[in-house]
């Protein structure tokens, strides 16, 4: 789950990094206002949306004002913002971080990342700050120090001095950082990180650090024992029908096609996604209705897809092994009573209860077209695009 | 042959009672699978279907000679439930549970690292050796013992290609769901080391997916270490960046990760990497028609 630069900044503060004086706004005349209560000569506004690159996208402004301020935040809010973060379609802005500005004399790069290959949370850190870490790992890695973390003892205040010592700070700005790196690393650790980032991380011309910018992306799989960081969730940052989806508790992710798909289990959906590119046609979502999927969750899943005015055929892919395929086809019939469906729909089936779930769908007098493989389902989908016209 | 599972294994059920554990615990049991114990905390002395419930593992591994455990405990006990399957001394501790938080799996990965425990999963359907030992919640029906073992991050693509196999009269030595978790318990390397020992394994499928970078180190691992043949399918060619594409473990990141990526490592290293998934079983008996010439 991702958050806003502004709702990271503030945990962060709270775990004692220092952050810049700042407040969220939602209207011009608010970052007026906060502009006004920060009283620094040197004022940010920025946009906030859940993706990278919205300096070049146009989406921060320096301004010396409150009056600048406001204006800043009439042009940021409601624009379209379009970064290499966000697709082509880009993010239409809704709230703006208004904020003071720093003196910056140094940018550096600190990040809490979760390790696979390793199995434990790696700090990395550099001097190479302000820019995108992929690109330094990719262009010069020997300029990312790194230090991975023992599960059964933390963060060490050693490893702190490491880093702090191969960054060539000096002994009073260790320190500082220091107190940085525990508080990310804490946050990190208790709240159910994956990433936690600050990037820039500043030396300011007083000699401070201060968090410019931040990242926190949370795991999924540890929002139940966090109530508070779902609650942190903006529905804005999401596709509706992903939303709804969420919802119903399915995986399902709009693409750019036209070839809706429901499948049960994430690995086959993917194949499924890939079988239809193989047979010249673009998927349309990638929906897994899970092992221990329910008629319901069957049905809604239906639902969504047919709501969805891209789609032109549907592909039901189903393998049956906890999800018995009676179970399936009463969940089609059921969705497909519910919702008016013109499009045609091919399905394969396969697993367990599979004579009785393709009975029980060429029985129901509607317009499937059976398939037997997924190569042959994949090929009937296209001949149906064809046919549609 | 087989690995990891087999006729002489004794597996306790870990989360017996729960409505997931039951159902599954006697899909077992119709398959052939040994369920010797059950476990529930609160419940020992009962019995269920005739399989003593105990209320813990370690009496379940005393009383009940239990040498593997199927784990059906929801996320935010599973990891627990690993660790004390590892402190029993089980030697391999199948966890099926999807939803442990990924911070819980770094400290049960550390915790293993001390034990002689082998984990498969989380967020897995299991292990079978077909014919033999079914340990999780795939359909053994489609399942035929034989000589191909199967090494995989998905639960339904592993079937579709299984079943491809089977009806194509191609056998499996031994299945392995390693899970779509970001951290995982055995992974392609481990496995693949296995099956190249193992005399019942004449080649080897890999499944996988975005996400992470096991299938470089299996490639990596495949050059210096195997000589038997392997297939492989990645899915996810068409997945876009930076989308958990259902499996916690299945997202691009900064990049890396893409399927490309893993399909150009693996056929540098000599696999075979199939693109169309409905042809992976085709694939495998040209693979062994050719060696048998």
């Amino acid at each position: 789950m991702k958050i806003h630069e502004y709702q990271a900044k503030e945990i962060l503060k709270s775990y004692g990094v220092p952050v810049p004086k700042g407040k969220m706004a939602e209207t011009p005349e608010e970052a007026r206002k906060i502009a006004d209560e920060i009283g620094e000569k040197l004022i940010v506004v920025k946009a906030q949306i859940h993706a990278g690159g919205r300096g070049k996208g146009g989406g921060v402004k320096v301004v010396t004002s409150p009056a600048e301020a406001e204006k800043a935040a009439n042009e940021i809010l409601g624009m379209t913002l379009i970064t290499h973060q966000t697709g082509p379609a880009g993010r239409v802005v809704r709230k703006v971080l208004v904020e003071e500005g720093m003196e910056i004399q140094k940018e550096f790069y600190l990040g809490v990342v979760i390790d696979r290959s390793k199995a434990r949370p790696v700090v990395m850190a550099s001097r190479e700050g302000g820019v995108e870490i992929e690109k330094v790992a990719q262009e010069s890695p020997e300029k990312i120090v790194k230090e991975w973390i023992d599960p059964s003892s933390g963060l060490r205040p050693f490893q702190a001095n490491k880093i702090g010592y191969e960054l060539r700070l000096d002994p009073g700005e260790v320190g500082k950082m220091k107190n940085v790196l525990f508080g990310l690393y804490k946050a990190f650790h208790e709240k159910d990180c994956l990433l936690a980032e600050i990037n820039p991380l500043v030396l300011t011309v007083a000699g401070d650090f201060v968090a410019l910018d931040a990242k926190m992306n949370f795991d999924d799989n540890g929002l139940f024992r966090h109530k508070e960081i779902g609650a942190l969730r903006d529905l804005n940052e999401e596709a509706p029908l992903e939303i709804e989806a969420s919802q119903y508790n399915l995986n399902y992710i709009k693409l750019y096609g036209n070839v809706g798909c429901v499948v049960n289990g994430a690995g086959l959906a993917m194949a499924t996604m890939d079988i239809i590119k193989v047979a010249g046609a673009e998927p349309a979502n990638f929906l897994d209705v899970g092992g221990g999927a329910t008629v319901e969750m069957v049905k809604n899943g239906f639902k969504i897809l047919i709501s969805d005015p891209d789609v032109k055929v549907v592909f039901i892919n189903i393998f049956g092994g906890i999800l018995r395929c009676d179970t399936l086809a009463k969940g089609v019939l059921e969705a497909v009573s519910e919702v008016k469906v013109d499009v045609p729909v091919v399905v394969r089936l396969e697993g367990t209860n599979v004579e009785e779930g393709r009975r029980i769908l060429n029985s129901s007098g509607l317009n499937f077209t059976v398939a037997s493989g997924m190569k042959e389902g994949a090929e009937k989908v296209v001949e149906a695009l064809k046919t549609k016209g | 042959m087989s690995i990891l599972v087999d006729e002489k294994t004794r597996v306790v059920v870990q989360g017996i009672t729960g409505s997931e554990g039951l159902f599954h615990t006697r899909q077992m049991v119709e398959y052939g699978t040994n369920v010797v114990a059950g476990v529930t905390p609160g419940k020992g002395g009962q019995k269920v279907d005739g399989i003593p419930i105990f209320n813990t593992v370690s009496d379940a591994v005393k009383e009940a000679g239990a040498n593997a455990s199927a784990i059906f405990v929801p996320p935010a006990f599973a990891a627990d439930a690993v660790m004390e399957a590892a402190d029993s001394g089980i030697s391999v501790i199948v966890c099926l549970t999807e939803g442990i938080p990924t911070l819980d799996m770094v400290v049960v990965r550390d915790y293993l690292k001390e034990r002689g425990s082998k984990l498969i999963g989380p967020n897995t359907p299991g292990i079978i050796s077909p014919g033999k030992c079914k340990i999780g919640v795939m359909a053994g029906y489609i399942h035929k013992a034989g000589t191909i073992g199967i090494i995989s991050r998905s639960g339904t693509l592993t079937y579709e290609v299984v079943d491809q196999l089977t009806k194509r009269g191609i056998g499996q030595s031994t299945c392995v769901g390693i899970g779509g978790d970001q951290i995982i318990g055995l992974d392609y390397v481990d496995l693949l080391s296995l099956f190249e020992n193992d005399p019942g394994t004449e080649g080897m499928i890999m499944i996988g997916e975005i996400g992470g970078t096991a299938e470089e180190e299996a490639a990596q691992f495949i050059e210096e270490n195997v000589d038997k043949p392997v297939v492989a399918f990645i899915a996810g060619l068409t997945a876009p960046p930076g989308r958990r594409m259902g499996h916690a473990g299945a997202i691009i990141s900064g990049g890396k990760g893409t399927a490309k990526e893993k399909m150009e490592a693996l056929e540098k290293a000599g696999v075979r990497v199939v693109r169309n998934p409905a042809l992976v079983g085709e694939e495998m008996g040209i693979v062994l028609g050719k060696r048998k010439k």
